[in-house]
């Protein structure tokens, strides 16, 4: 009986786990929906910390400038390497460019600099929460009546946002760079011709299309991060435990939205 | 006749299906420094959360200032917490800013007052607790009996009328310890502010307190100034205060049935 039971137990304790944890997000996200407009245009005493927000978008964003350039330049690289024998069997080489190009604006720009975000800046968010859960630092801030996801979170997933997209834009031109100087170096193709091909193929749906996936992938680091900071328990085992799975879940996550995203923008034609 | 400042209603608090708080009453006396005794596990800890609106009663209210902190709006509950302040266990010093930093975010936080001001009032704050030369200092560069005190510093910040202190004098040497049952005993004369102290250390309870009330096991023992705990007949009361290791409390832990255990696992 016991045999039986088990799977569907496991099964049962699965889903609701799952319920839970999307739930739980969703409480989060609007909770923190209704903290940022308290937040942006609220009375004074409950705004936003414009200074809090600035730590924020330099922790998170400038911070991470040199390795996501670094990151997207040799991606940009391996990718010219890559395509360029079957271009050159069918006499394109200057192709590389088109293909690169729109690979970076409408996917790997973005998506890229978001899974190396995840590394430096999620992790870093859950692991900071999840400390100042340990250290009884969040109910201290609820018992001087500060609220935790406008003083903690707002500022966190805001800057998150921003930064991503304009990560991506530095990721979009370092990944283009990074094939354009392999192009340059080793497949004889101009930097002259290769910016032709490129301001030729990319189309400003390209560049936009990548630019709202960075934001939303922004948004998905930080939620995930900072929810999984907020609910950890157990010390500083706890702290790790938080740290791993926000960079796990964080990667599957930002795949598989990724994945719908590109479908609906492949069917609306963009 | 005495005011009462906060007034816990018969508060029973679950936590999976089990009784912390089994239908406690107390009443906190304007003006007073009570102290809530309580071994490990006690419920005294999750008692001083109620109060200050962290935990949600299963039934029963904490009436603070004449109102259900249960049926107050979150703007009644913010405006409640902001007329009291409190030390936790660990100083709870948010670890990414200074010591001033600390102490000025409620004024920050929840004042209308110009920066210049917020400094002043840092300084008053923490010379208040003998930290105004540490107010550079980061939480990791001060000892535990300064942290201790640079969280007291902050939750003055806003002139509490209730301070509650969770475990002051935990993990301090006996100085140390000394020195913070002396500023809880100068904040209450000074500055006439009603504290609430959580604690298991005798000594210290019975230094500062006017009026001590023991838990056990999520219920409540027995109420009474300094004097009536140590006069108590109840032999519970009495092996507590006097730290001995023969007595109710022990007993109760020694029956737990280990020979029937040991039994069992054989047959």
């Amino acid at each position: 009986m016991n045999l039986l039971l088990r799977p569907i137990s496991i099964l049962g304790a699965s889903v609701l786990n799952g319920i839970e944890f999307l739930g739980g997000i969703g409480y989060l996200l609007r909770d923190t929906a209704a903290a940022t407009h308290v937040a942006l245009f609220g009375k004074r005493g409950r705004r936003l910390g414009w200074r809090n927000l600035w730590a924020q978008m330099v922790r998170v964003g400038v911070r991470s400038i040199p390795i996501v350039s670094l990151v997207v330049f040799c991606i940009g690289a391996i990718l010219a390497l890559q395509m360029a024998p079957i271009l050159k069997q069918y006499g394109a080489l200057p192709q590389v460019a088109d293909i690169i190009s729109i690979a970076m604006f409408r996917e790997l720009g973005p998506l890229v600099s978001a899974i190396v975000l995840t590394g430096f800046a999620g992790a870093s968010i859950a692991a900071e929460i999840g400390t100042m859960v340990v250290s009884e630092e969040i109910q201290a801030l609820e018992a001087s009546a500060i609220h935790p996801v406008r003083f903690l979170i707002v500022p966190r997933v805001l800057a998150t946002t921003l930064m991503m997209i304009c990560l991506a834009v530095v990721g979009d031109l370092l990944g283009v760079m990074g094939g354009a100087t392999t192009s340059r170096l080793f497949l004889g193709v101009s930097f002259l011709q290769y910016a032709t091909h490129t301001f030729q193929s990319v189309k400003i749906q390209d560049f936009v299309t990548g630019l709202i996936k960075a934001g939303v992938f922004g948004a998905i680091i930080s939620t995930l991060a900072c929810f999984l900071g907020i609910r950890v328990s157990g010390g500083a085992e706890g702290v790790g435990n938080a740290t791993t799975r926000t960079v796990v879940l964080t990667i599957v996550y930002l795949i598989i939205v990724d994945l719908v995203f590109t479908s609906v923008f492949y069917y609306l034609g963009w | 006749m005495a005011e009462t400042a906060i007034q816990v209603d018969s508060v029973t608090k679950l936590y999976d299906g089990r009784a912390v708080l089994d239908a406690i009453k107390l009443d906190v006396i304007h003006g007073e420094t009570l102290v809530i005794l309580g071994g490990s596990g006690s419920g005294k800890s999750t008692l001083l959360r109620l109060m200050i609106g962290n935990v949600i009663p299963d039934s029963g209210d904490v009436i603070a200032f004449g109102k259900g902190l249960c049926s107050m709006l979150p703007a009644e509950l913010d405006d409640y917490r902001k007329s009291v302040g409190v030390l936790f266990q660990s100083g709870a010093l948010y670890n990414s800013m200074s010591v001033a930093d600390n102490v000025a975010l409620p004024l920050r936080e929840h004042t209308d007052l110009p920066e210049e001001t917020i400094e002043i009032m840092v300084k008053i704050k923490l010379e208040l607790v003998d930290l105004r030369q540490h107010a550079d200092k980061m939480p990791a560069e001060l000892s535990g009996g300064m942290k201790k005190r640079a969280g007291l510093a902050r939750a003055l910040a806003l002139d509490p009328k209730v301070l509650f202190y969770d475990e002051p004098s935990a993990g301090l040497d006996p100085v140390t310890s000394a020195e913070i049952d002396a500023l809880i005993i100068n904040l209450n004369k000074q500055l006439g502010v009603t504290s609430v102290v959580v604690t298991h250390e005798m000594e210290s309870a019975f230094r500062i307190a006017d009026r001590m009330v023991l838990l056990d096991r999520g219920k409540f023992i027995i109420s009474g100034t300094p004097q009536q705990m140590r006069d108590s007949k109840d032999p519970l009361v009495h092996q507590f205060i006097n730290g001995l290791a023969e007595g109710p409390l022990t007993d109760r832990r020694r029956a737990g049935g280990y020979e029937k255990d040991l039994l069992t696992e054989r047959t």
